[in-house]
């Protein structure tokens, strides 16, 4: 069932909205962070209240304006949407607290530009989250881009001109590469609306023609998505703020970068075209190289937030190759870590914040002994790191059961070895530092200064450390229920395609 | 006859009249002129708005005015269809605001030079609009020269080299005016006619003659020069750099489009595009513009006066276009049509913002522009659209005229054509985002202010509007750009795609 | 000797204008005098002018003016490219015009009309 409703533009225009009020309100900091928070809980409140409708098989769907002649700016809500749209909105309450407590505490400046750009973001993701055809997913997606350009320059110097350029340089392009292979798409086809399942047929084109579409439209994903080698700009852009950061890997770039490498394959190709070209595996491939190199770089990492910079890129590839092996129940899973990794990384940031700010210590070897004067943060991180390396009752452990469940459905028992190696491989580069923090003493010679706590950073660390476990132990707990939404995603690409498993 | 009837005339009528009497009226007093002419560049405005309505009334008929009701082909007439409308109602728009934008740079003149200013500002108006609506090829070759004359005029007046580059402008214009004369022997030799509708229907028996493919050559060459179409773009660069600084954002923007427009009117109406001398030409279009997309973008890159850079800029969206019209079907001409009337809002903005920053602080180094977004807001807001716009990225209007240039080359399956559109984006970016870098990261550059600025937006306030309007309206065309294509562009087809 | 006659008769005076049209457009290149490449430029612009003057013409047919009695159109010359050029030899004035007093203000600022003397001191 299809509903016209507005309600996905809605908050994307309170997005909108609060940008707009925040930057006039330079004078006023208050009064411009809480422009932000509004905006912050009105955007859940849109987008959670059409959960429920979600879930009982309604799809949103709203045109505001055409676009091209026969393409219209339109929203439509489905599943996997809202999965993420969900997710998003979620996660820029605690994200925008923490903004604030960090940007005050660390007396950071351009603070308008800041609040105004990451308003923008967030309005950029909804719009990604939601977008019912590939040219309205594409104005989003740029717009994405544009918007987090001064996210990464925000410090203004040096590292952050050259950290924007590479951002920019990788972002742009593959933006335009898409562009070519979305033009190729409905000129081979004639529509851009997302179907699940795929609207694209092997009669269409030749062979190759589809598979250079493939690999146009992955490029973009992929290079958000930081899948190696299209990874370079991610660790660079570890020069801006550590909200930043968290924004950047936990809530909107990257995991736009795996939406997107998602709907191609599920709601542009389809899984069944897919296995037909056989380009799927070229991507599964790649994604599995990520994990392990990813993995392997990020163990010699002394930096914390490169560290979960590479983390992060090894920790994305998960979900592409869950995309990439076409089953069911890969797909259910790819959802899932969507959700998963976005929490528990989101965590792991605020925490690698928290000690910037409280100690300005950035390297792992300073950090021995700060947990017994950080316990609640460095207890946050060590359940987030817990889950990263898929510990079960906690959120991570579900979706990479599904993912492995997936690999095996899909006869490639190979991928499930390269997930658990990838899982050792966690532990090893992030309980060292849990380690150290609790277990190590203090250094005697220097004796550090903790600055003041700020509870508008700590609270949102437990909050979504909370989240995590609590979705962990009962992933059905709450609307938006994450679980049923991703099975029902998976389910609606795979129908009517029973071969390959 | 109602007054509505007349208004395709007014559209020339008005200015024409208002540059007659302004040195005259700048005589009385010394902005009585600069008034008029603005007056009168609002009627027309208005006329041109009057015009698109009647004209979009019923689906797209073609409004004909017939010049002391002498019929065609005997006669002038003036024949306006819904493509001329749009094109029209930009060029009227431009003038009208960039009219008001050009008041501060002349608040130091002496009657005459300022009366002076805005009579060659007026007559430059008339033959943009002239030969847009014009359906006399011979009519064209006035207004043709009576728009470059008045714009060698405007260009000298920029300052100290800017009488050289006027100079050589018109040296190499001439030629361009002479072969576009040459041209017209040739169609009148062969058709005896003059009036387009006619020749395109007499000329169908001599496509295959050589005389034929002689005179496409030499519009080719006429018109290439105009336009500043690769490699006949060589008198731009200056040109548009020492330009005067109140009359670049209309130079810029409206004298090299109107050619392009004119010469897509003469291959698509005239000569119609389905014989083998067009077909060759769409292709040596196709080529010159792919190396002016390159080349212009290249030079631009290597520019670090703003100015030169924006008109080596220039030199690649006209190579967009040429590329528009050389795929030769119905999403090409499309983006074509669009992308002119798109860039000379871009280029017309970025000229003004340039204007802007020269006025207040002497300055056109764009790597001395640092720290400018504190110091002039709506500009750098401004600058923002444009870049994005220039660069290509959704929803401002640059975006969806690359969109229709990309869905013609995908359906004329001519692939190199984007490739070549991505690499220019990604050129494009390349220098355009290089301003924003300067303008905010780049510590504050020590400018000297030259004129303290009155309000709290850093300029005259009749300059920032203009420059708030014209970077608003990339925005609204992007956003509007649907209804731009299905009831403008759409309705004013040639009949080569109807078929 | 027949064909050169006859290529004389039907092509001769077009081949002759456009060698005046290219000689003018060949003295604007390489003629390094400002001056000099105004004068060329008007030695093109009189090509043009010629060309139509050359193809209104027409085999025992007289000036456009009516002689009593005779009606037929195949005894006038065609008066249209006529009235064409005066339009365009008025054109040419004022292009001429505008040029030289460019030219006039370019010998006022750099003091010459020589190209590498005013290149010279444009570039200081």
């Amino acid at each position: 069932m299809t509903l016209i409703d507005p309600r996905p533009f809605l908050a994307i225009g309170v997005a909108f909205l609060a940008a707009l009020l925040v930057s006039c309100s330079r004078k006023y900091p208050n009064i411009r962070e809480m422009w932000s928070t509004v905006a912050s809980l009105l955007m859940f409140g849109f987008v959670a209240s059409m959960a429920k409708g979600v879930m009982d098989g309604i799809t949103y769907e709203y045109t505001l304006f055409m676009l091209t002649d026969t393409i219209g700016l339109t929203m439509r809500v489905d599943p996997a949407g809202m999965i993420f749209a969900a997710l998003a909105s979620l996660l820029w309450i605690p994200i925008n607290f923490y903004s604030i407590g960090y940007m005050r505490c660390h007396h950071e400046a351009e603070q308008t530009g800041y609040f105004a750009a990451f308003a923008i973001c967030m309005a950029a993701t909804m719009g990604i989250a939601m977008a019912g055809n590939l040219l309205t997913f594409f104005v989003f997606y740029e717009m994405l881009t544009i918007a987090s350009y001064p996210l990464v320059l925000h410090e203004r110097n040096a590292a952050a001109l050259d950290a924007s350029r590479k951002y920019l340089a990788y972002t742009l392009v593959s933006g335009q590469l898409f562009l070519a292979g979305v033009v190729g798409v409905y000129c081979i086809s004639g529509t851009m609306d997302f179907t699940a399942g795929g609207f694209l047929e092997l009669g269409m084109a030749p062979k190759w023609v589809l598979q250079l579409l493939f690999i146009l439209m992955i490029l973009a994903g992929s290079v958000k998505a930081a899948v190696m080698p299209l990874h370079g700009w991610l660790p660079a852009a570890m020069v801006a703020p550590t909200p930043v950061s968290a924004l950047l890997h936990a809530v909107a770039v990257v995991k736009t970068g795996a939406f997107a490498v998602l709907r191609v394959i599920g709601f542009v190709f389809g899984p069944k075209l897919l296995y037909q070209l056989g380009t799927a595996d070229w991507l599964a491939w790649a994604a599995a190289l990520t994990i392990l190199m990813s993995s392997f770089i990020a163990l010699k990492q002394d930096n914390l937030k490169r560290r979960l910079a590479f983390s992060t890129i090894g920790q994305l590839s998960y979900i592409v190759l869950g995309g990439a092996l076409l089953t069911p129940l890969a797909f259910k899973g790819a959802y899932m870590h969507l959700v998963a990794h976005a929490l528990m990384k989101i965590t792991l940031f605020m925490c690698a914040g928290t000690i910037i700010v409280r100690t300005h210590l950035t390297e792992i070897s300073q950090m021995n002994g700060i947990g017994r004067r950080m316990p609640l943060t460095m207890g946050c991180f060590a359940i987030a790191s817990m889950g990263i390396a898929g510990m079960p009752f906690i959120i991570g452990f579900i979706s990479k059961w599904n993912l492995a469940l997936g690999a095996l459905q899909a006869g490639r028992p190979l991928f499930v070895a390269v997930w658990v190696a990838s899982a050792l491989l966690a532990m090893a580069y992030l309980m060292p530092v849990v380690r150290m923090a609790f277990f190590k003493p203090e250094p005697k010679e220097d004796p550090r200064h903790y600055g003041s706590i700020s509870y508008c950073m700590l609270i949102p660390i437990c909050f979504t450390a909370l989240l995590a476990v609590v979705l962990g132990c009962d992933p059905e707990l709450f609307p938006p229920d994450f679980y049923r939404l991703a099975t029902i995603a998976a389910d609606g690409i795979c129908r009517g395609w029973g071969g390959g498993w | 006859m109602t007054l509505g009837e007349h208004a395709p005339v007014f559209v020339v009528l008005l200015p024409l009249t208002a540059a007659l009497l302004c040195l005259l009226a700048s005589r009385l007093h010394r902005e009585l002129g600069g008034w008029l002419v603005q007056l009168s560049l609002f009627g027309s405005f208005l006329a041109s708005l009057d015009i698109t309505r009647t004209v979009l009334r019923d689906g797209g008929q073609t409004l004909h005015y017939w010049m002391g009701d002498w019929s065609p082909p005997i006669g002038i007439e003036f024949a306006v269809d819904p493509l001329n409308c749009a094109v029209l109602c930009t060029i009227t728009f431009i003038a009208l605001v960039v009219s008001f934008y050009s008041v501060p740079f002349l608040s130091e003149e002496d009657w005459m030079h300022y009366g002076g200013y805005y009579t060659l500002y007026a007559l430059l108006t008339v033959g943009l609009c002239g030969m847009v609506i014009t359906g006399d090829i011979f009519n064209m070759y006035v207004y043709l020269e009576v728009m470059s004359l008045a714009g060698y005029g405007l260009i000298a007046l920029g300052g100290k080299k800017s009488m050289l580059a006027a100079f050589r402008y018109l040296l190499v214009g001439t030629i361009g005016a002479s072969a576009y004369l040459l041209g017209v022997g040739y169609v009148y030799a062969l058709t005896g006619s003059l009036h387009i509708p006619d020749i395109a229907v007499r000329i169908q028996p001599f496509i295959h003659t050589p005389l034929f493919a002689f005179a496409v050559a030499c519009f080719l060459v006429a018109f290439g020069i105009k336009m500043a179409l690769f490699p006949l773009h060589g008198w731009q660069p200056d040109a548009y750099t020492y330009a005067h600084p109140g009359a670049a954002g209309f130079i810029s923007g409206c004298m090299s489009k109107v050619p392009a427009y004119a010469m897509l009117r003469f291959f698509f109406f005239m000569f119609g595009i389905h014989n083998t001398v067009m077909q060759a030409l769409l292709d040596v279009l196709g080529i010159m513009g792919i190396c002016g997309i390159l080349i212009g973008s290249l030079m631009a890159l290597a520019q670090y006066d703003f100015r030169r850079m924006l008109a080596y800029s220039s030199v690649a969206q006209l190579g967009y276009i040429a590329v528009g019209m050389a795929m030769g079907n119905m999403y090409g001409f499309i983006g074509a049509v669009l992308h002119l009337i798109n860039h000379a809002f871009m280029k017309c903005c970025l000229f003004l913002i340039i204007g802007g920053i020269t006025y207040r602080f002497g300055e056109v180094n764009l790597y001395r522009i640092g720290g400018l977004n504190k110091k002039m807001t709506v500009s750098t807001v401004a600058v923002c659209f444009a870049v994005l716009s220039m660069v290509g990225i959704p929803p401002t209007c640059g975006f969806f005229s690359k969109w229709y240039l990309m869905l013609g080359a995908y359906e004329g399956h001519q692939y190199i054509y984007i490739g070549i559109l991505v690499i220019s984006s990604l050129l494009n970016a390349i220098y355009y985002f290089r301003i924003i870098e300067q303008m905010f990261v780049q510590r504050e550059a020590s400018l000297t202010e030259i004129h303290k600025p009155d309000s709290k937006f850093g300029l005259p306030m009749n300059m920032v509007l203009p420059i708030g309007i014209t970077g608003l309206s990339i925005m609204v065309l992007g956003i509007y750009s649907m209804d731009i294509v299905t009831r403008v562009i759409k309705l004013g087809l040639p009949e080569v795609f109807l078929r | 000797m027949e064909a050169l006659n006859e290529f004389l008769a039907r092509r001769g005076i077009y081949t002759l204008v456009l060698i005046l049209f290219f000689l003018g457009v060949y003295g604007m290149v390489l003629s390094k005098n400002y001056m000099k490449k105004l004068m060329a430029m008007n030695v093109m612009q009189v090509a043009v002018i010629f060309f139509f003057l050359c193809f209104a013409q027409k085999e025992g047919a007289t000036i456009p003016i009516l002689v009593p009695g005779n009606v037929n159109p195949a005894d006038y010359i065609n008066p249209l490219p006529h009235a064409l050029m005066l339009t365009a030899i008025v054109v040419s004035m004022g292009t001429t015009g505008v040029a030289i007093a460019l030219l006039m203000r370019i010998k006022e600022f750099y003091g010459s009309v020589e190209e590498s003397e005013v290149l010279r001191r444009a570039s200081k």
